[in-house]
């Protein structure tokens, strides 16, 4: 009987031959079909298999060891709770994004720059959540960043692009580093195993420090706020249906590295983790939709919004470190279970918005939404998908995006209990914050939605689209169908996280399967409980009552007219609301602080024939404050340092010589 | 049959709160109008006018998508079943726990959402400047409504409003100061989300500072009727919200006869009424504000929220 982590290697191998076949098919169209078509069954097949090990042996972990890398240690693997769970959200992403790029693959100009490398990403992706030694994890870690750079700059030529790229690569080197400084650490008596550190003894600075290397590390993988800048810049570059993996699925294989060592390889966590989770947390979720809101790239806007998302999660996260440090696990195991919950969901409708957003820029060649409008009309099916996904991810019943965020508001409720005076003032905050987020995320979308899919078309490209193909929207027709399932029937997810939980924190969520009617009671029935499905049932069947009797006994009578706007309607569609005067109010509330928003009006005077002029200025402080001065301290540096390209060789040599008396007159001195 | 008159009773607050919604409407415009010196329209005004919106035809904008058609009746839905979930006159009914507070709030947010895109979708000017507005104040409504839910949730331990309202009742509760501010708050966010003066002006149309009536203006018949109905319906929410929260008295206890149940019908119309009155008494006094000093008003009752939660994680007594 082989395992399910040896099963899943195979499927990694086989995913790595199929990117081989995709470097030589790359020109045929055939070629695509086949690539794409292979990674949907394979993808779909190691989702099956993971879903398997979670639901069929929750408590065994599987094994597998490979004679690769470090020669004295090899590679390890190891397939549990936590891998399997981010498996299957790896497995899922990929096989949808396949299944789209059947479709969307065919508007790819330059096919050999995308087929080689995204079989490789994938793989790499799911190596990541298997590897079960610090070599083989660091090793996946960067092969994912290195295949995602290179689907980044596929379309190298496009402007910006190439910005982008090297924005990505400078901030993926970095977390890099940070990781393998900390896992350094973790491994003090120079085992590199997974299983040597979570047995060994940490010291509580230690721990500390480690927590706060592997935010900086899988932070700025997964997109934290300040680290989140190459994020909006390379997840809109690749080819959408590589965005959506990763937006939807590659940050959420960061968040998996991070809950690998802030609960399990770091030792004991301690409350000041919990704090920093959740201060940065709150910070990532108001900040990235603040940013979203004011985004016209369609695209754009939704790689912002991931840092939201990337945000809730890690609020989640936070409040589980808090309470698990404070010896209240099944405190602890509600705020993971909804941290978890959100991660597949973020998963399935970031991927979903993605795959629309790709639609629309494969039928109209546009990425900004002031140039789009009326899509309703011209793509009924993608409009109707890319709705449910608006509304999942808004947090809105009953889609599956508000059960998480129902399940954190509830983990917030939990931590009156919480005796440190730091949590106890920051978790209310916290927990304004990410109302505050859903509420202005609920606003992006009515945004996004509402410019580029209704009103009336501002460009030739909008008004003349066409339908997408029938892959794509199978891909995003399947993923509503699990916004909806998760959504209605959430008990049943819940109770797959449970043995996660179990193995990391030593409590679960109670057990929903056996609550009546299906509800989900997150601790005990009489504090809270929601129903999916009765909700679901009660809003459909009032609508239809509703429908049924007013068209059976009032007017059904129906007439097309002009649009009334107050009986002076204007044919031209530049007078509807745009993207930037949608947001405008939002910008003016909360703009004037984090943008340093101005807006510069220039009016000419009376009788003059010059036309007027209306500007906003916005600057992203983050960049302006963080990035530019590091940017500039290196530029200046490197000047400084640019004499030393043209010595002579005698000086070089009294160079390499003092070099080598200095390093060894430290280490005579260290104790 | 155990479970029948359960379901009866299930079945008569959702009769209900139709029922008496367009009266709590016609009861505040009367009420105004005398205030005023006006006589004012009769009370079944309201009734009236939704049943001849009902006949006419409807008007639709050549643009107009199944959306907008759709839009209507998901957002009456939507509202008429957080409604029937507001505990009126008796706690603990059939599907009570169906649904908590957040999860009203929720429903509520969903049925803004469509309405915010149903503005959007003709494409004029008017409903985009709605649109755009509303969001503006829901993204500070919503989160203060949330904030009071957290502090009646950690004062009560539940966020079911059946054992809200039944703890709200007895004598643990006593005076505090987190729930005055959570009260000052759940008011002003009230007002806000129901379009009413000093927010906006539900008697106005073709006023720049409209918000919600500008959201609506393409709509006609039984779509406008449907509308109309959800916004009577919100505001019956609101006062029932508000009364079950903070004078949840004579509310019929689960399992109750039917005496009691009379009892409770009969408090919460005495509780409607009042809080009809307040309104009336409120918009009355109050002038509109500009759109721009919305999110002072709004940021205070966020603040008031948050506070008053800090104050219950500072002490449970406070």
């Amino acid at each position: 009987m082989i395992g399910r982590a040896a099963l899943l290697l195979f499927g990694v191998a086989a995913l790595l031959a199929v990117g081989l076949l995709g470097g030589a098919l790359r020109g045929r169209p055939a070629g695509r079909r086949l690539v794409y078509g292979m990674t949907v069954v394979l993808c779909g097949s190691m989702a099956a298999a993971a879903l398997g090990q979670l639901l069929d042996a929750p408590a065994a972990a599987s094994v597998a060891w490979l004679p690769l890398g470090l020669p004295w240690q090899g590679a390890h693997f190891r397939l549990d709770a936590l891998s399997a769970f981010f498996c299957f959200v790896v497995g899922v992403g990929g096989a949808a994004a396949s299944l789209f790029a059947i479709g969307y693959g065919r508007h790819e100009t330059a096919p050999g720059r995308v087929l080689p490398f995204y079989p490789l990403f994938l793989a790499a992706m799911n190596l990541v959540v298997l590897a079960d030694d610090a070599f083989s994890f660091l090793f996946s870690w960067e092969l994912m960043s290195l295949s995602s750079w290179a689907l980044v700059m596929a379309h190298h030529q496009e402007r910006d692009n190439a910005h982008a790229g090297y924005v990505y690569l400078v901030m993926a080197s970095f977390g890099t580093l940070a990781l393998l400084l900390g896992f350094g650490l973790l491994a003090a008596a120079g085992d590199y195993t997974f299983d040597a550190m979570r047995g060994a003894e940490h010291a509580p600075s230690t721990t500390l420090l480690v927590l706060a290397l592997a935010l900086l590390g899988a932070g700025s993988k997964a997109g934290i706020v300040p680290l989140h800048a190459w994020l909006p810049l390379a997840h809109p570059a690749a080819p959408s249906h590589v965005s959506a993996l990763m937006s939807g699925v590659m940050t959420k294989v960061a968040v998996y590295g991070f809950i690998r060592i802030a609960f399990e390889l770091g030792g004991e966590p301690q409350w000041a983790s919990g704090f920093l989770v959740l201060l940065v947390g709150g910070i990532t979720a108001v900040l990235g939709v603040l940013y979203a809101l004011i985004q016209h790239d369609l695209k754009r806007l939704l790689a912002y919004h991931t840092v939201e998302n990337i945000g809730i999660i890690f609020i989640g996260l936070g409040l589980a470190l808090a309470f698990q440090s404070n010896g209240l696990p099944a405190a602890a195991a509600l705020a993971l279970t909804a941290a978890l919950f959100h991660v597949l969901n973020h998963s399935v409708f970031k991927s979903l918005l993605f795959f629309g957003a790709g639609a629309v820029l494969a039928a109209t060649g546009e990425r900004d939404m002031e140039r789009l409008g009326g899509l309703i009309h011209r793509m009924p099916k993608t409009a109707f998908a890319f709705l449910a996904g608006c509304i999942a991810i808004s947090a809105l019943p009953p889609l599956n995006g508000f059960v998480s965020e129902w399940l954190t508001f509830q983990a917030i409720l939990q931590s009156p209990e919480l005796p440190q005076w730091a949590l106890k003032i920051m978790v209310p905050a916290v927990g304004a914050m990410l109302a505050l987020s859903a509420a202005l995320a609920a606003a992006c979308f009515v945004k996004a939605y509402g410019i580029s899919f209704l009103g009336r078309p501002r460009s030739d490209a909008a008004r003349q689209a066409r339908e997408t193909d029938r892959f794509s929207l199978a891909a995003m027709f399947g993923l509503s169908g699990i916004c909806l399932a998760a959504g209605i029937l959430p008990g049943f997810v819940i109770d797959a996280l449970a043995p996660a939980m179990q193995a990391l924190l030593g409590a679960r969520m109670p057990l929903q399967a056996g609550v009546d009617w299906l509800s989900i009671v997150p601790v005990a029935a009489g504090r809270s409980s929601y129903n999916g499905w009765l909700v679901f049932a009660f809003i459909a069947l009032s609508a239809s009552l509703a429908v049924l009797i007013i068209h059976r006994f009032a007017s059904h009578a129906r007439r097309r007219a002009p649009a009334w706007d107050c009986g002076s309607p204007d044919p031209d569609p530049a007078t509807q609301y745009t993207a930037g005067s949608f947001a405008q109010p939002i910008r003016r509330v909360y703009g004037t602080w984090i943008f340093a928003a101005r807006e510069v009006v220039e009016m000419p005077a009376p009788g003059s024939v010059a036309p007027a002029r209306h500007r906003e200025i916005l600057r992203d402080l983050v960049w302006d404050r963080l990035y530019a001065p590091v940017a500039g301290a290196v530029e200046y540096a490197s000047e400084r340092l640019n004499v030393l390209q043209f010595l002579t060789i005698r000086r070089y040599l009294t160079l390499v010589f003092l070099a080598l008396v200095t390093l060894l007159l430290v280490l005579a001195i260290w104790p | 049959m155990a479970l029948m008159p359960d379901l009866l009773a299930q079945f008569l607050q959702m009769a209900l709160v139709l029922v008496l919604a367009p009266l709590l409407t016609g009861f505040v415009r009367k009420l105004k109008a005398r205030l005023l010196r006006r006589r004012g329209p009769s009370l079944t005004q309201p009734y009236r006018d939704l049943l001849r919106l009902l006949r006419k035809e409807v008007v639709l904008a050549e643009n107009a998508s199944w959306l907008f058609r759709a839009a209507p009746y998901l957002i009456f839905a939507t509202t008429w079943v957080a409604a029937a979930l507001v505990p009126t006159f008796a706690t603990g009914l059939l599907y009570s726990w169906s649904a908590d507070l957040i999860v009203i709030i929720a429903l509520l947010g969903s049925a803004r959402f469509l309405l915010a895109l149903a503005g959007l979708d003709v494409g004029t000017s008017f409903g985009g400047i709605g649109s755009s507005r509303e969001v503006m104040i829901a993204s500070l409504a919503e989160p203060a409504m949330l904030l009071i839910a957290f502090t009646v949730a950690l004062i009560a331990g539940s966020t079911q409003l059946s054992t809200v309202a039944a703890f709200m009742g007895s004598p643990d509760v006593g005076l505090r100061v987190s729930l005055g501010m959570a009260a000052i708050a759940l008011v002003m966010v009230a007002i806000a989300e129901n379009a009413r003066i000093p927010v906006d002006n539900p008697a106005t149309h073709l006023e720049l500072t409209m918000v919600h009536e500008a959201m609506v203006l393409e709509y006609s018949g039984r779509h406008l009727a449907m509308i109309e109905f959800a916004s009577h319906l919100k505001l019956l929410l609101y006062v029932s919200l508000i009364a079950c929260l903070f004078a949840p008295w004579g509310l019929a206890e689960p399992g109750a006869g039917r005496g009691a149940m009379a009892a409770g019908v009969a408090a919460w119309l005495g509780k409607l009424a009042a809080g009809g009155a307040l309104l009336a008494a409120f918009e009355t006094a109050t002038a509109k504000m500009r759109v721009f000093r919305v999110p002072e008003f709004l940021g205070a009752a966020l603040m008031l929220g948050l506070l008053a939660t800090l104050l219950m994680f500072v002490s449970k007594s406070l």
